[in-house]
């Protein structure tokens, strides 16, 4: 099928890539693209662009495309050399950051360090929304289809779950 | 805010894991809007000022933002079983789904049918992270200042298309810098 895997490499790539990985997963997309695809020829172009829309569609946290393609790549030794890396920045820095945050609510650096970064983080989520709006609508209709469910979404609670369903029965019937 | 463990609900370890299960499985297309509807509005453990401070410190810290913020919730009701448990819930089942979509991507590639009905559901995706980040915004202090560095952001990624790690590492220190200032 493909050149053999060396999983070694592979698990130390994602390691270093998730401690820099601030901002999550969408961050670590061109540089995971540039390993797999550019460098290593380990994944087509094609099959990369599958892979991430399949895991997007599914249930599942953004992270997911990533332990999609190392369960493609090498079976379950793939999924573990992809997933436990990204395991390790979450389970030492971000539980003493959070004791910190929560022994010291009121310690002024982190009032600081909160209020400061809260509007950044909303910017950069509003420009991952309008990427992905971008990536995924090819012309008004599928713009159209995002700003109802923006509308919807704002007015009730419904379980998005619908509205997923909604979006696949327009595109089954060719509406995008 | 004297005493942050007075006003916690009482959250057990399997509490935990169910309702990061459930978080994770209902995920489309990131679990922000998920997380928030579940923690916020569903199960009402976190307001919606605290839920917002723990996705910028997961934000701020690498690795995957929506699993930091689980490592945190976890942490905050029951110590770091607690996290375990969440992340178990959080994590284990997008694996083996992963596994079950991978089977089923190398036997069928892609039908057609399949191809169109993952178009539609994309754009609806695109629409609940917009409309998570309204809903986020709405948080936020009526002042000017915040406002700058939410444009700032998202002019930045959004328009200019810089890398992630530069916008960061120069709007991060500033934000924080006039954050310190205007608290003095």
């Amino acid at each position: 099928m493909m050149e053999r895997v060396d999983l070694e490499s592979l698990f130390l790539q994602f390691l270093a890539l998730w401690f820099v990985a601030i901002g999550g997963p969408s961050t670590i997309f061109p540089e995971i693209h540039r390993y797999l695809v550019e460098v290593h020829h380990l994944l087509t172009e094609k099959e990369f662009a599958e892979l991430y829309t399949l895991a997007q569609v599914a249930p599942g946290p953004n992270v997911m495309y990533v332990i999609l393609i190392g369960w493609h790549l090498a079976g379950w030794w793939g999924v573990g050399a992809t997933t436990i890396p990204l395991l390790v920045p979450a389970s030492t820095l971000t539980l003493l950051v959070g004791h910190l945050n929560q022994r010291y609510p009121d310690a002024p650096i982190g009032r600081a360090l909160r209020s400061g970064l809260t509007p950044v983080t909303i910017g950069l989520v509003l420009a991952s929304a309008t990427i992905l709006m971008r990536t995924v609508n090819h012309d008004w209709r599928g713009y159209l289809i995002t700003l109802i469910t923006v509308g919807v979404v704002l007015k009730k609670s419904c379980n998005p779950l619908w509205l997923l369903a909604a979006g696949a029965l327009a595109g089954v019937a060719g509406f995008v | 805010m004297n005493d942050t463990g007075a006003s916690d609900p009482c959250v057990s370890r399997l509490a935990l894991f169910l309702t990061f299960s459930q978080i994770s499985l209902s995920s489309f297309g990131g679990a922000i809007f998920w997380a928030r509807r579940a923690l916020v509005e569903r199960r009402r453990w976190l307001t919606d000022r605290e839920f917002l401070d723990l996705l910028a410190l997961g934000q701020l810290l690498p690795g995957p933002n929506v699993l930091n913020v689980t490592v945190m919730v976890g942490y905050r009701f029951r110590g770091w079983t607690g996290s375990a448990a969440a992340v178990a819930g959080f994590l284990g089942w997008p694996c083996l789904l992963a596994v079950a979509l991978g089977v089923l991507y190398q036997q069928y590639g892609a039908l057609p049918l399949v191809q169109k009905a993952l178009g539609g559901m994309s754009s609806i995706v695109a629409g609940l992270l917009l409309a998570t980040v309204i809903k986020l915004a709405t948080a936020l202090p009526r002042r000017p200042k915040p406002w700058v560095f939410v444009f700032l952001a998202f002019t930045a990624v959004g328009i200019f298309r810089w890398p992630l790690l530069w916008v960061i590492g120069m709007l991060a220190p500033l934000a924080v810098f006039v954050a310190w200032n205007e608290m003095k």
